[in-house]
């Protein structure tokens, strides 16, 4: 944000209407300036005044989306240097490379591990986002006709990448319904990528051989009027990645420089042999600044341990993820089924609830709020203590589901069993394993 | 608009702290920027890798942990002395994971056997790990100050309920000790505070602000490394001018997705090398976040954290 609140209310209405949520225009421009606020809910502002204070209240590192429908990409939007500053926005798309030279056998296998790499963790879908394509062969037919394949293969974004303008442009326009990121322009070709980006409003990506060029270029194509780059510094080796992402970046918060805020794309693809070592890069690029991040493999022992990563860095550190107190029925439980209990902290609860439904004994699973802290610490900070425990208990409902009166409690919290059968006397407190992972082996055991 | 790179200034440093015995000692710290931040600032002596030492055979690690160390698992000082002989190990860390009354319980004397017995065999610095538990800790500790002494050994956890006795102890053998405390900078602070107090010297304390594993937690573990530095190098905040450890081996390798095989989950890949990964990975995060030791287990997710380190030390 540019302005200050100040700056801000002094082109609001002024008629304290309240309808924005807040009582007065000048709290509703202190909200704005600090980010907490979106300017459409005032809907009194004139149209004039809401082109330039959404200029100046949009997020110093833009806002590019690549791709279209439920699989378009959100990039940039970042606002801080810190995870510990406020969320960051958009976690990296991990893009997988393909070359126009590949065998095309080898290309149908990528391809399709490519689609079927989608995990589910905590409720959320983490997955490879982007298909990179680029021109080796020389060949605009070849160039298209993989073009051509990847579209009809998936649904994903696309990133065109030619150094050739008239292949790239063919094959742009058979696919810009899809909205691919054209890859790039550079200090000699600006003019005619700009122009084609801009004819059909396909996001560009930039490209200098430094970053000093890589301004220069963003510059000359930001006054051409293209709002939606992305920009390659042209590092290619780890460390120079690094500290490139991180200028471009703080270029971007500290000192509004504009060339250079957009998101970014990064080729670790390009400064490894293996891809062991490559995902070590990637790794770095994902908790320092990189936006679109090309792989040249998409392997699951790689690709999960970088969306953990991303997913890492990129949650909320003000409010950790939680799920509703209630008792869950995993698989069909009855009577005779046993009870468990944890806390509401949403890794917990997902990682207990698949090793219960692993185990494939229908059960119980009590689930007391905890705050959203996981087992240990929400016991250190008081939440998980025998008596928290024993109200929740009783009043849960499960004394009328269960005919036993048996309790697995985690492994971890063994010291406070013998509190809790005095807290529940009509209850014998069983001490599950301490990992999760031996649930299913445990619960087989079962029997009331 | 001409383009200039902006950088920030640094008012602060993190203190040099020789570790080990003299004549074999590393040295750990001394940074005065962020991490990796070479282009306004200096990292004199790179992060260093501890490879971790079981007092007893482990039970519970996934067969691509254990294999490189099949030969030598039923003995400690076999085991460490692979660790340095094959696996070039800068520095050991003995886990003293047995004296957990959870688990063996094996004695503090015992407990100070095994560690004088790996501590003959190898010259690199070592550093000793306490089961966690506060009152057993200050036993196990104590007793291997003890038998050690001389050979400048960095032992932890020390924590807020044990730092009176292990300091005071680990003053009087002169080992250095790792300053514990969960997750938050305010505690990380008022420890060292109470250990300066104790008159425990500035270059005998390393912090350990706790770690989380890839997935399970990193991300606070994570914020709060980089808010240390931040405290340490901007604000000047001279009881957090410290180099940091993370002890992240054992929580990784106990996480199912390093053990789960690839015939029951196929789209999470080779179970080998996914393991080296969420290793090298949550490494390579702390790294990131102002770690200046880290514990680490397996000899290819070193081997992939060291080049890495170089890469971003000397690589352009
Ligand atoms: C991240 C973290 C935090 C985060 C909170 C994250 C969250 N949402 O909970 C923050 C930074 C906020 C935090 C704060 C604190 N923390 Co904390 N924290 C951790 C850390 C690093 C990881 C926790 C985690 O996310 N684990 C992952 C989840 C999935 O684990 P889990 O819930 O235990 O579930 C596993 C098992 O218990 C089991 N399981 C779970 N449920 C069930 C149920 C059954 C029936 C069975 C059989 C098994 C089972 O399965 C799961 C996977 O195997 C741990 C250290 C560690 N390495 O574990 C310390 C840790 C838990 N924290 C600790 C402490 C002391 C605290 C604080 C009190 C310190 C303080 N600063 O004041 C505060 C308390 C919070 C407060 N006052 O609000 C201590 C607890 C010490 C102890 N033994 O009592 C720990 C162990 C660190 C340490 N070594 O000192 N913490
Ligand atoms: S809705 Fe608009 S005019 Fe009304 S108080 Fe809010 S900012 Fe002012």
């Amino acid at each position: 944000m540019g302005l200050s609140g100040i700056e801000i209310f002094k082109k609001l209405p002024k008629t304290n209407c309240g309808k924005c949520g807040v009582p007065t225009c000048l709290a509703f421009a202190m909200k704005l300036a600090a980010g907490q606020a979106e300017l459409d809910a005032c809907p009194d502002l004139s149209d004039d005044v809401k082109e330039e204070l959404g200029e100046a209240s949009a997020p110093p590192v833009r806002t590019v989306v690549i791709g279209t429908g439920d699989r378009a990409v959100k990039l940039g939007g970042e606002t801080v240097l810190f995870r510990h500053e406020k969320r960051f926005e958009s976690p990296p798309a991990f893009t997988l490379l393909l070359s126009d030279n590949m065998d095309e056998a080898e290309i149908t296998v990528r391809l399709k591990k490519f689609n079927n790499t989608v995990y589910e963790r905590v409720g959320v879908v983490l997955r490879p986002e982007l298909v990179a394509i680029k021109a080796v062969s020389g060949d605009a037919s070849k160039f298209g006709a993989l073009v051509e394949k990847v579209c009809s293969a998936t649904d994903a974004g696309l990133i065109l990448m030619n150094e050739d303008a008239d292949a790239l442009s063919q094959a742009a326009r058979s696919c810009s319904n899809r909205k691919p990121l054209l890859y790039a322009a550079d200090k000699d070709n600006f003019e005619s990528m700009g122009n084609l980006a801009k004819e059909l409003s396909c996001p560009l990506a930039v490209k200098g051989s430094n970053l000093e060029e890589l301004s220069e270029v963003s510059e000359k194509l930001m006054a051409m009027g293209l709002k939606d780059l992305v920009l390659d510094s042209g590092a290619r080796s780890a460390r120079q990645a690094f500290e490139d992402q991180i200028i471009i970046r703080r270029s971007a918060l500290l000192k509004k420089f504009k060339p250079f805020g957009f998101p970014t794309i990064v080729f670790p693809c390009e400064m490894a042999d293996n891809l062991m070592k490559e995902t070590m890069i990637a790794c770095n690029m994902t908790a320092k600044y990189g936006g679109v991040i090309v792989m040249s493999e998409i392997e699951g022992y790689s690709v999960f341990p970088l969306l953990l990563a991303s997913m890492n860095i990129f949650t909320d550190p003000q409010r950790p993820m939680a799920v509703d107190q209630k008792i869950y029925e995993i698989g069909a439980a009855d009577e005779s089924s046993p009870v468990l209990i944890t806390g509401n902290f949403s890794l917990t609860y997902f990682i207990v609830s698949g090793e219960v439904d692993a185990s494939r004994v229908p059960s119980y699973l009590l689930i007391k709020d905890t705050e959203g802290l996981s087992v240990l610490t929400a016991w250190a900070a008081g939440k998980f203590a025998a008596d928290t425990i024993a109200t929740f208990v009783k009043k849960s409902g499960i004394e009328e589901k269960v005919k036993h009166r048996k309790l697995i409690i985690p492994g971890y919290l063994a010291t406070i069993s013998g509190e809790l059968e005095e807290e529940l006397p009509d209850w014998k407190i069983l001490i599950g394993p301490r990992e999760a992972s031996h649930l299913p082996a445990y619960l087989k055991q079962w029997s009331m | 608009m001409t383009f200039e790179a902006p950088k920030v200034s640094y008012s602060g440093k993190i203190r040099e702290i020789p570790l080990g015995r003299e004549g074999n000692t590393v040295t750990v710290g001394g940074e005065s920027c962020y991490p990796f931040h070479l282009f306004e600032g200096e990292m004199p002596y790179p992060p260093k890798i501890a490879m971790e030492v079981y007092d007893s055979e482990p039970e519970d690690w996934p067969d691509t942990a254990l294999e490189p160390f099949a030969d030598v698992i039923k003995d400690p000082a076999a085991w460490a002395r692979k660790c340095v002989d094959t696996y070039g190990a800068e520095m050991i860390a003995l886990q003293l994971a047995s004296t957990d009354p959870n688990d063996k319980d094996i004695s503090a004397d015992e407990a100070a056997g095994i560690t004088k017995a790996v501590s003959d065999v190898v010259d690199v610095p070592m550093i000793v790990l306490g089961c966690g538990n506060v009152d057993k800790d200050t036993d196990v500790l104590k007793a291997v100050c003890e038998v050690c002494e001389g050979r400048d050994l960095i032992i932890g956890p020390v924590a807020e309920g044990n730092y009176r006795a292990i300091g005071a102890t680990a003053i009087g053998y002169k080992h250095t000790v790792l300053a514990s405390t969960p997750i938050d900078i305010n505690l990380a602070k008022q420890l060292n505070i109470l250990l300066g107090n104790l008159n425990v010297p500035d270059e005998k304390i390393i912090i350990d602000p706790s770690t989380g594993a890839l997935g399970y937690g990193l991300e606070y573990c994570y914020s709060v490394m980089e808010r240390i530095r931040m405290a340490a190098l901007i604000q000047e905040d001279e009881r957090l001018q410290f180099p940091i450890i993370s002890n992240l081996a054992r929580e990784v390798w106990k996480t199912k997705e390093v053990k789960v095989p690839e015939s029951e989950a196929p789209l999470l890949g080779d179970v080998k090398k996914r393991g080296i990964l969420m290793e090298a990975l949550t490494a390579q995060c702390v790294l990131l976040a102002g770690a200046d030791i880290l514990v680490m287990r397996h000899p290819e997710a070193i081997s992939l954290v060291k080049e890495s380190i170089k890469d971003l030390m000397t690589g352009k």
